[in-house]
């Protein structure tokens, strides 16, 4: 009897802990969600911010964040699919393998701050970049890198073995297996990472905000500073110009961590169905 | 065609490569910009030393590395016991179906930018310290007092920011503790809750572990969600309602107007955050690796 009683404890704590913590995340998002979708309107989308961001809208931060964005992903990509290429059709066992593992796990552990600190030191001063979209992206390239990885790695791997063999026995190159057959398998794992990625360098703040700097002007070219939605959010908490222009921001972006995640788990889930 | 294979297969070796090249330069460029004040000021007073003061040029940061300990203490102590306990309800109590949603809902928890932790930890979680725990904690401690913007309110968000973390690596290595494990516990006469707490998670100890040391990396790491809340004072906090200022912080917050050998300053916090956390991560990869549990 006193044993059940315990465990009816046990187990009553634990379904609490894991209701609290539900319960955690429901709050957050609610709360942000409820306060913020009211102050999007249309003309916060389109207008430019006016004083400092108090007035008007989010326009060129949202073109700002897109833009460097699409410069860390279509730096990133590229590098990351044919790294995990390596990993898992070229590399032999070896000391070289395991060094490159060990860095690319080095690398997904490092501090978006440590990040940020490079890239000023390295993309804005050394190589003259200044504050820039292309500094911002560069860096932030290396950053999504080893999720790029890791993903496109994950589904390789479930690709059968007899599906290479049955092209190489065709008397196809090792490149044309890859290329025709083992990458077309497994897009939607490329997919995934590619949409984490995105997902991290859309909510990156610390790191941007020491390369891109943090212009409210329309960003035209790679070499112009912008600002970015996580960075405006930033500032406009922190300086608390205007609550209902940051409760805006930040449900605008919850709401595009919200579709992302959807996607990632939608693209994913049929990956498991394959 | 075959010199084309071994170009292609150069040039995909290279790709591979550019991880441990970024890794490389990152290591010369925050170590030879952090060197110089590194030399001047000296490691041991620049680690020890208990002002810091970048415009009267003093630059200890036994404050800054007191603030982060705190913020990452207090996390832990938050965010262990309610991972465990949503790592144990995903893999011992949920069904499949629910487990998976469960799943997607803590990843939706790490997929959240810092940021909005931040203000939202701004937004709710300061106010609420100071309107309703102040009072409570003036009670007992009349001399209390409190901003809001203290080491607990930093403890509380980062303990929801490092909780997938803790649940997804511990859940994997519960979930890959064999069958016959249980199977003998309950044959010997124990009951679910003395499997799990006796046998279950004594077997998963390596994941957990590690899970563990993997949060505690994050926790120090955090930037954003922290600087919004502790209240950026540099001093070392008496108690967990005092404001604080941490390593992260204070360089992302202090870098847009330094002076030349302030930023070197700040270059030498990233140098030793850099290594806390390489530390860190190097020891989560070898337990894992050592006793065979499952990877992040």
């Amino acid at each position: 009897m006193n044993k059940n009683v315990k465990s009816k404890g046990y187990f009553g704590l634990i379904g609490l802990v894991a209701a609290i913590t539900l319960g955690v995340l429901i709050l957050i998002i609610g709360f942000i969600l409820v306060r913020g979708i009211p102050n999007i309107s249309l003309e916060f989308l389109t207008d430019s911010p006016r004083m400092m961001g108090k007035e008007g809208g989010i326009f060129p931060v949202i073109i700002g964040t897109l833009y460097v964005t699409l410069v860390s992903i279509i730096i990133a990509t590229p590098i990351g699919v044919a790294a995990a290429i390596y990993f898992s059709e070229y590399a032999k066992k070896g000391k070289l393998i395991n060094i490159i593992r060990f860095f690319t796990e080095v690398l997904a552990g490092i501090p978006s701050v440590i990040f940020g600190l490079f890239g000023f030191a390295f993309f804005v001063v050394f190589l003259g970049m200044g504050w820039s979209v292309i500094s911002g992206g560069l860096t932030l390239s290396m950053m999504i890198l080893p999720t790029l990885i890791r993903s496109t790695e994950e589904s390789l791997k479930t690709v059968p073995v007899s599906y290479r063999e049955g092209s190489l026995a065709l008397g196809a190159t090792k490149w044309e297996t890859v290329k025709k057959v083992v990458l077309p398998c497994c897009k939607s794992g490329v997919l995934t990472g590619l949409i984490l990625g995105i997902g991290r360098a859309i909510g990156e703040t610390a790191a941007v905000m020491l390369t891109v700097g943090g212009s409210l002007k329309l960003p035209v070219s790679v070499f112009d500073s912008t600002r970015t939605m996580a960075v405006h959010l930033y500032t406009l908490a922190s300086e608390g110009l205007s609550d209902e222009k940051t409760y805006a921001t930040a449900a605008l972006l919850i709401i595009i961590v919200l579709i992302i995640n959807t996607l990632a788990n939608y693209i994913s889930g049929k990956l498991a169905k394959e | 065609m075959k010199t084309r294979e071994k170009a292609i297969e150069k040039i995909i070796l290279i790709c591979a490569a550019v991880s441990t090249l970024a890794v490389a330069l990152i290591t010369i460029f925050i170590f030879s910009s952090g060197f110089p004040v590194l030399k001047s000021y000296g490691v041991f007073n620049f680690i020890f030393g208990e002002n810091w003061r970048p415009t009267g040029g003093q630059y200890g940061i036994l404050p800054l590395i007191a603030g982060t300990l705190g913020v990452t203490l207090g996390a832990l102590i938050i965010g262990i016991p309610t991972g465990l306990g949503c790592a144990v309800f995903l893999a011992e109590m949920l069904k499949k179906r629910s487990a998976r949603l469960f799943k997607a809902a803590i990843e939706l928890l790490a997929g959240i930018p810092s940021v909005v932790y931040g203000f939202f930890g701004l937004a709710v979680i300061v106010p609420v310290i100071r309107e309703y725990i102040l009072p409570l904690v003036q009670k007992i401690n009349p001399d209390a007092s409190s901003s809001g913007f203290s080491v607990l309110a930093g403890a509380i968000i980062l303990a929801i920011m490092i909780l997938p973390t803790i649940v997804s690596i511990s859940e994997n290595s519960i979930s890959a503790v064999p069958r016959e494990f249980r199977e003998a516990s309950l044959a010997l006469g124990a009951d679910k809750r003395e499997t799990i707490t006796k046998v279950i998670l004594p077997a998963a100890k390596s994941g957990i572990f590690s899970s563990i040391i993997l949060a505690m990396g994050r926790a120090i790491g955090e930037t954003m969600a922290v600087l919004l809340i502790t209240g950026n004072m540099a001093q070392i906090p008496g108690s967990p309602l005092d404001s604080a200022a941490t390593l992260t912080g204070t360089i992302a917050m202090e870098m847009s107007y330094a002076t030349p050998e302030h930023q070197s300053a700040l270059f030498a916090i990233g140098i030793i955050l850099f290594v806390i956390i390489v530390i860190l991560n190097s020891i989560a990869q070898a337990i894992m690796r050592k006793f065979g549990g499952m990877t992040a």
